[in-house]
């Protein structure tokens, strides 16, 4: 306990001998003198013990309750894991959104969003939608697969500028751009993944990234087919049936399809994580010779991942295109990348959940804190230290999906390729146990 | 009797160092033959060299799938050779540890079934019937080997003998004719070892599944296998019956060194 507040006051004493020529010093240039602020230091001074002060007391409790953890050591192989309370709560929460009445209320107020509340809104929420549908699939290779991609934005770029040079070129309409946006960014997930299948970790890491700012530049620089910097204007929002709306009805009707997009992508990349495929994406990630001991072609697996992610990527590109009628190079920077693994890291690795958790709170959270002005990236990154250094697994880690077993009494059925004999006095020395 | 494995004159070199020099060793249908040798022999490179995370640099690994004709599988990677019907263990376990018990094994199948990602969004006739047959197999192995009760937990959490078992029902999972283990009893109790004796055993009686395994362990050595294989600088020493391997002067040599 002292030993703490001594630490906080070192703390607090280091910080402002370190911020004193910035904050204390002001220098008058009319006058030609210095004053001393001591005032601010102060702050900074007493703001610094307190913060420090409290960063140590969770600090401290996180690391008791890993201890206890570590000491139940075998045991909670069959007991529960000791939880903290907010932990517990995390988990009821889980466990909610498992139940149908709240998913079935959760979509009853998806659909009844835009005629509750302004244009305005409803533009936030396609947004979010949009960073849920990009997160799920980058989930899908950075989570699932383990394949830590920073260069996924591209095919956010790639999806976008398909749909705008179809129709800028040859007048192609939103429907049609939709699937073509898709295959295309897969491909180009392909067309990354194939150099990039020898490389783990850290160099995969580099080399995606070096494909985002190629990817970029290109299209920056490429100015007759391209329109470089200046970007693509004038695309059309999606028609229905050649009926005429205006902005708010487009707007209303962008974000039902946004709406229905991401059902869908959330269905069936609940669907791909437990299937073959998403068993081997899991493989991959924990031990990627053992899973090819396993019988697994982790070249196919890998192409498979990019591919899957990639196509996400591009529908929400055309989405993106479609929302903003406009697309130029400076919407797709490092940032769109790196925003999106952020959704997916807070999340929780291969949480379809956690992603949606995350994005609420990353995308919305600083659209309705804009009176913290410029604070709000500040109040973005402490959010993303605070849940790195107290929850580094995510926000919902245990995703796993409980395969159901056949409940079976002892010593019963035969199963087929076995004989008899094996099966019935193996099964019921294990049912005894 | 019918062979499953012949290795040719198999030699493998890591840079000036010969790992492995001159290596015959064949494997007849439903034989246990254990690979035992001082530390460094290339047991498990040998291992590699047959399961494919090596490529021999000299000398040709030939297989013999039942239903199928001789293949050599020098050159290939190692899910085709897993594939054919061959499965291995490791040494240090390598277990998808974030994954549950249950997920583990069904990995194991996956090189069984042949359904795509298109099948498993739409949920179509063979995806189900496939993923049927998995979960069934997958329940049937980890009761054979006691692990049904923690089936839905992590691998991670498992303690030790059992992450060991558990590698073995995974390779078992893959559905083999010749079962590679590398070190199955290492880190395991007198009793634990008892219990691995009986159960790969059983799996060699009822499955008819060869088994190929390195082990340290003397007794369980002595106990089990019908032949052994002893290795030693890469080279193979002697090659018989646990009686002829316990009376053969060069192995002795080789483990307590010469006078």
């Amino acid at each position: 306990m002292i030993s703490e507040i001594r630490k906080s006051i070192i703390a607090a004493i280091w910080f402002s001998v370190l911020s004193f020529p910035l904050v204390a010093l002001k220098v008058d240039y009319l006058e030609k003198s210095i004053h001393l602020r001591w005032d601010n230091l102060a702050i900074i001074a007493v703001g610094t013990f307190f913060i420090s002060y409290v960063w140590r007391y969770f600090l401290q409790r996180v690391e008791k309750s890993r201890q206890e953890e570590v000491s139940g050591g075998i045991e909670k192989v069959s007991s529960a894991k000791t939880e903290t309370s907010a932990q517990k709560i995390l988990t009821r929460l889980v466990s909610l959104s498992h139940s149908k009445p709240l998913i079935a209320i959760l979509l009853v107020m998806i659909i009844a969003f835009p005629f509750a509340s302004s244009t305005y809104q409803t533009s936030i929420i396609i947004s979010t939608m949009m960073y849920i549908v990009l997160g799920l699939g980058l989930n899908i290779v950075v989570g699932m697969a383990g394949l830590l991609d920073l260069g996924y934005g591209a095919f956010y770029l790639i999806g976008a500028y398909t749909y705008a040079l179809l129709n800028f070129n040859y007048g192609i309409g939103f429907w049609m751009s939709l699937p073509i946006a898709g295959m295309l960014a897969a491909t180009f997930g392909v067309v990354l993944g194939i150099p990039v299948l020898r490389l783990r970790g850290d160099y995969l890491a580099i080399v995606t990234l070096g494909f985002h700012e190629i990817v970029r530049l290109v299209v920056e620089n490429w100015d007759e087919v391209l329109h470089g910097p200046s970007g693509i204007p004038n695309i059309p929002k999606p028609g229905l049936f050649g009926f005429e709306m205006g902005f708010n009805g487009s707007t209303t009707y962008l974000y039902y399809i946004t709406a229905v997009i991401m059902v869908i992508a959330i269905l069936v990349i609940r669907r791909l994580n437990i299937s073959r495929v998403g068993r081997a994406w899991m493989a991959l990630r924990e031990d990627e010779v053992a899973c090819q001991a396993m019988g697994i072609d982790t070249t196919k697996t890998k192409l498979t991942a990019f591919a899957l992610g990639a196509f996400w990527a591009g529908i929400v590109g055309v989405l993106f295109a479609a929302k903003s009628s406009f697309v130029n190079p400076a919407s797709f920077t490092f940032f769109e990348s790196a925003m999106i693994l952020s959704i997916v890291v807070l999340g929780g690795v291969g949480s379809i959940r956690g992603v949606i958790l995350a994005t609420l709170i990353l995308i919305l959270l600083p659209e309705y804190m804009r009176f913290l002005k410029e604070y709000r990236i500040l109040l973005f990154g402490a959010i993303m230290v605070i849940m790195m250094v107290f929850r580094p697994q995510g926000l919902i880690s245990d995703a796993h999906h409980e395969y159901e077993l056949t409940p079976r009494p002892a010593g019963d059925g035969i199963r087929p390729g076995m004989s008899p004999e094996f099966n019935s006095t193996t099964g019921s020395s294990s049912n005894n146990q | 009797m019918k062979i499953v494995l012949q290795a040719d004159k198999i030699g493998k070199n890591f840079g000036g160092l010969r790992a492995l020099d001159n290596i015959d060793l064949k494997i007849h249908e439903g034989e246990i033959v254990a690979l035992i040798g001082p530390n460094g022999a290339g047991k498990t490179t040998l291992f590699n060299c047959i399961t494919g995370m090596h490529e021999p640099t000299d000398g040709k690994v030939n297989v013999f799938p039942p239903g199928q004709s001789k293949t050599c599988v020098n050159g290939f990677k190692p899910n085709k050779i897993t594939e054919l019907g061959l499965a291995r263990t490791f040494q240090n376990i390598r277990l998808f540890n974030k994954m549950t018990v249950l997920e583990n094994v069904m990995v194991g199948c996956h090189c069984r079934n042949s359904n795509t990602f298109l099948e498993a969004i739409v949920r179509g006739p063979r995806f189900k019937r496939e993923e049927k047959q998995t979960l069934e197999n997958s329940q049937y192995l980890l009761e054979t080997f006691g692990l049904i009760d923690f089936a839905h937990h992590l691998a991670e959490n498992l303690p030790y003998a059992n992450q060991r078992r558990l590698e073995i029902a995974r390779a078992l999972a893959t559905d083999p004719f010749l079962l590679l283990l590398d070190e199955p009893a290492a880190g395991m109790n007198p009793n634990e070892t008892n219990a691995l004796d009986q159960l790969i055993l059983k799996i060699r009686n009822e499955k008819k599944i060869s088994i190929l395994l390195i082990e340290h362990d003397m007794k369980l050595v002595m106990r089990i296998s019908d032949r052994i294989f002893v290795m030693n600088q890469g080279k193979n020493i002697a090659d018989g019956s646990p009686q002829e391997i316990r009376n053969n002067e060069t192995v002795i040599h080789a483990y307590l060194g010469t006078e």
